[in-house]
C-alpha cells in the first residue's frame, strides 16, 4: 500500500463519518430498533473482507480462520437484513397483514 | 483494484447511503432495508473478479456460505418478536467476530514487522471486534434471560475493567511498535473478549438496547478498521457510515430514555446502594387485586381508556387480545388509546411493532409527550405487563436507578389497572409505589388470559 491509497482511504474514511451522522439525525423513535438491525445488516460487509481472506487460504491455520469468518460474516448480513424486514413488515399501510379471525370492522377516520 | 470493482462499490456505498435515509421514515423504511440489501449483493459480487481462489479457499468459501444462510435466515425467520432485540445482539456480535477474525489472518500473512498501516488498524479491529462479540453475546443472554437481567457487580470492578482497558492499550503499543511476531495478537483477542464480558455484566437488562446499539457501532468500526488492513473501500464506507450512525442512534436512544449515556453505561455502580431502601419502602403495604369481573365492569363504564403495554404483554402474544378488547370497549362507546413509552418493551419501537401486527390504527398510538397530559381526564389507565415505565420513583425518588427517566403519567389516572403476572418488580429491578396506590387495582395472571377474561367481563357487563 502506498501513501496516496493510504490517504485516499483516510480521505473516504472521515466522510463516511458525516455522512454517518447525517442521514440519521432525523428519525423518529419507533424507528431505532429497525435502524438499528438494518445498519446492523449493512456491516455485514465483513462478508467481502471473509472471503478475501478465505479465497487465498492455503495452510490450516488459514483455512480454519477463513471458514470461520465467512461463516460467522454471512449469519450477519442474512440475518441481519432478514430480521429486519421482519420487523419492518409490520410497518406497511392498513391493509391487514394476514387475514386474522374477523375482519377489522372500522374504517380509519384520518 | 480493477475500475469496474471500484465502481461497483461506489455504486453500493451510494444504495447504503440512500438506504439508511429511507430507514429513517416509517413510510420507506422497508424498502430502505431493500436497497440496502441490493448494495450488499452488488459489493459482494464486485468482489468477485478480486478472487484468486486456492482449491482450499473456494471449497471453504462456499462451504461457509452454505452454512452461514441458513443459520441467519432460519434464526431470523423462526425467532419470536419477543425475542427479536436478542437477535440483533447475536447478529452484531458474529459481524464483531468476524471483524477480528479477518484482521488476525491478514496480520498473520503479512509476516512479522508489518507496516503500521496495517498494523494499527488489525489491532483496532481485532480489539473492538472482540469487545463486541463478546458483549453482545452477554447482551443476548441477559434478554434471553440465561443471565441475570439485573446489574452483576463486585467490588473494585471499576479498577478491574480500568487494568483490562490499560493492558490492552499496552499490548497493542507493544504489538504496533516493537513486536517482532504477531503471535501477540492470541492475548490480545483473549483480553478484548475478557473486557467484552466484564463491560455488559455490569449494567441492567433495561438498557441492553442501548448497549447493542454501540455494540453495533463497535463492530462498524471494527470492519471499517478490517477495510484499512485489506485496504477495500467497500469494507471502509459501510463499516464507516453504521459506526457513525450507530454512534448517533446510540446517543438519541440513551436520550429517549431521559439518560446520558455514561449513566447509561457506568451507571449501575453508583446505585449498589440504592437496592435495600427501595425494599423497606415496599414493606407493611397492602395492595388491592379485582376480579376480572370487576375491573370489565369498571372499563366497561368509562368514558375514556388508556393502555400501557409493556413487555408483559409481548411475552403473552397478547396484542390481537388487546385489540379485541379495544374493539369491545369501542363499541361500547369508550374512548380507547394506547401510550406508548419510548422504551417500552425491550427495545424503543418494540410496541409499535406488536401493535401494528394485530391492527391497531396508528392513529391510537400515542408517544409520551402526546398523551402525558390526557391522563389527568382518564377515567382508567389499563397497564398491561409494564412496570418501569409508569413507575413514580423515576420523579420523586433520586436513589433510585431509573431516577430522571420521563415516564407515563399513569399515577393521574382516576383509577389504575395493573396486569401483571405478580408482584415482580420490573425490569430494571426496583420496586413501584404505584402498585399500593389506593386508586390501584391488580389483576394477576398472564396477559393474554387476564385480557381474554376482561373481553368476557365487558361483553356481559
Amino acid at each position: 500500500m502506498n501513501d496516496s491509497s493510504l490517504l485516499n482511504e483516510f480521505t473516504i474514511f472521515v466522510l463516511a463519518i458525516f455522512i454517518g451522522f447525517e442521514v440519521i439525525s432525523k428519525v423518529p423513535t419507533i424507528l431505532h430498533t429497525p435502524l438499528m438491525s438494518g445498519t446492523n445488516a449493512i456491516h455485514g460487509i465483513i462478508l467481502v473482507g471473509a472471503i478475501l481472506i478465505a479465497a487465498t487460504a492455503r495452510d490450516p491455520l488459514q483455512i480454519v480462520l477463513g471458514l470461520v469468518a465467512v461463516i460467522l460474516a454471512t449469519i450477519n448480513v442474512v440475518g441481519g437484513f432478514v430480521v429486519t424486514d421482519r420487523m419492518l413488515e409490520m410497518f406497511k399501510g392498513r391493509q391487514p397483514a394476514k387475514p386474522a379471525e374477523k375482519t377489522p370492522p372500522e374504517k380509519t377516520a384520518g | 483494484m480493477t475500475v469496474w470493482v471500484s465502481l461497483a462499490y461506489l455504486v453500493a456505498a451510494v444504495l447504503f447511503i440512500l438506504g439508511l435515509i429511507e430507514l429513517s421514515s416509517p413510510k420507506s423504511a422497508r424498502r430502505g432495508n431493500q436497497v440496502a440489501a441490493v448494495g450488499m449483493v452488488i459489493a459482494l459480487g464486485a468482489t468477485i473478479p478480486l478472487l484468486h481462489f486456492t482449491a482450499a479457499g473456494i471449497i471453504i468459501t462456499i462451504i461457509g456460505i452454505l452454512i452461514g444462510v441458513p443459520i441467519g435466515a432460519i434464526g431470523a425467520r423462526q425467532v419470536k418478536m419477543t425475542a427479536i432485540p436478542q437477535m440483533v445482539a447475536l447478529f452484531n456480535g458474529v459481524g464483531g467476530g468476524a471483524a477480528a477474525v479477518v484482521a488476525v489472518s491478514e496480520l498473520l500473512l503479512k509476516g512479522s514487522h508489518p507496516a503500521f498501516a496495517v498494523a494499527f488498524p488489525s489491532v483496532f479491529s481485532i480489539v473492538i471486534g472482540s469487545v463486541s462479540f463478546a458483549g453482545s453475546l452477554i447482551a443476548f443472554s441477559k434478554l434471553q434471560a440465561l443471565l441475570t437481567g439485573t446489574p452483576i457487580t463486585y467490588p473494585g470492578q471499576q479498577i478491574v475493567n480500568g487494568v483490562l482497558a490499560l493492558a490492552i492499550v499496552a499490548l497493542s503499543v507493544y504489538l504496533i511498535a516493537v513486536a517482532s511476531t504477531p503471535i501477540i495478537f492470541v492475548p490480545l483477542l483473549i483480553l478484548g473478549l475478557v473486557l467484552g464480558v466484564a463491560f455488559v455484566l455490569p449494567i441492567g437488562g433495561a438498557d441492553m438496547p442501548v448497549v447493542i446499539s454501540m455494540l453495533n457501532a463497535f463492530t462498524g468500526l471494527a470492519v471499517a478498521a478490517s477495510g484499512f488492513v485489506l485496504g477495500n473501500f467497500a469494507l471502509i464506507v459501510a463499516g464507516t457510515l453504521v459506526g457513525a450512525s450507530g454512534t448517533l442512534l446510540t446517543k438519541l436512544m440513551s436520550d429517549a430514555m431521559g439518560r446520558s449515556l455514561g449513566n447509561v453505561l457506568f451507571g449501575a455502580f453508583g446505585t449498589v446502594t440504592a437496592g435495600p431502601a427501595g425494599a423497606t419502602s415496599a414493606e407493611g403495604k397492602s395492595v388491592r387485586s379485582g376480579t376480572p369481573e370487576d375491573i370489565g365492569t369498571l372499563l366497561a363504564y368509562s368514558r375514556k381508556v388508556i393502555i400501557v403495554p409493556g413487555y408483559g404483554l409481548a411475552v403473552a402474544q397478547g396484542q390481537h387480545a388487546v385489540k379485541e378488547l379495544a374493539d369491545e370497549l369501542e363499541k361500547r362507546g369508550v374512548e380507547v388509546e394506547y401510550a406508548i413509552h419510548p422504551v417500552a418493551g425491550r427495545m424503543p419501537g418494540h410496541m409499535n411493532v406488536l401493535l401494528a401486527e394485530a391492527n391497531v390504527p396508528y392513529e391510537q398510538l400515542k408517544e409520551m409527550d402526546q398523551i402525558n397530559d390526557e391522563f389527568k381526564s382518564t377515567d382508567v389507565a389499563l397497564v398491561v405487563g409494564a412496570n418501569d415505565v409508569v413507575n413514580p420513583a423515576a420523579e420523586n425518588s433520586p436513589g433510585s436507578p431509573i431516577y430522571g427517566m420521563p415516564i407515563l403519567n399513569a399515577d393521574q389516572a382516576k383509577n389504575i389497572v395493573f396486569m401483571k403476572r405478580s408482584m415482580r418488580p420490573g425490569f430494571a429491578g426496583i420496586d413501584n409505589e404505584l402498585l399500593y396506590d389506593p386508586k390501584t387495582v391488580m389483576l394477576f395472571g398472564d396477559a393474554k388470559d387476564s385480557l381474554m377474561k376482561l373481553v368476557a367481563a365487558v361483553k356481559a357487563a
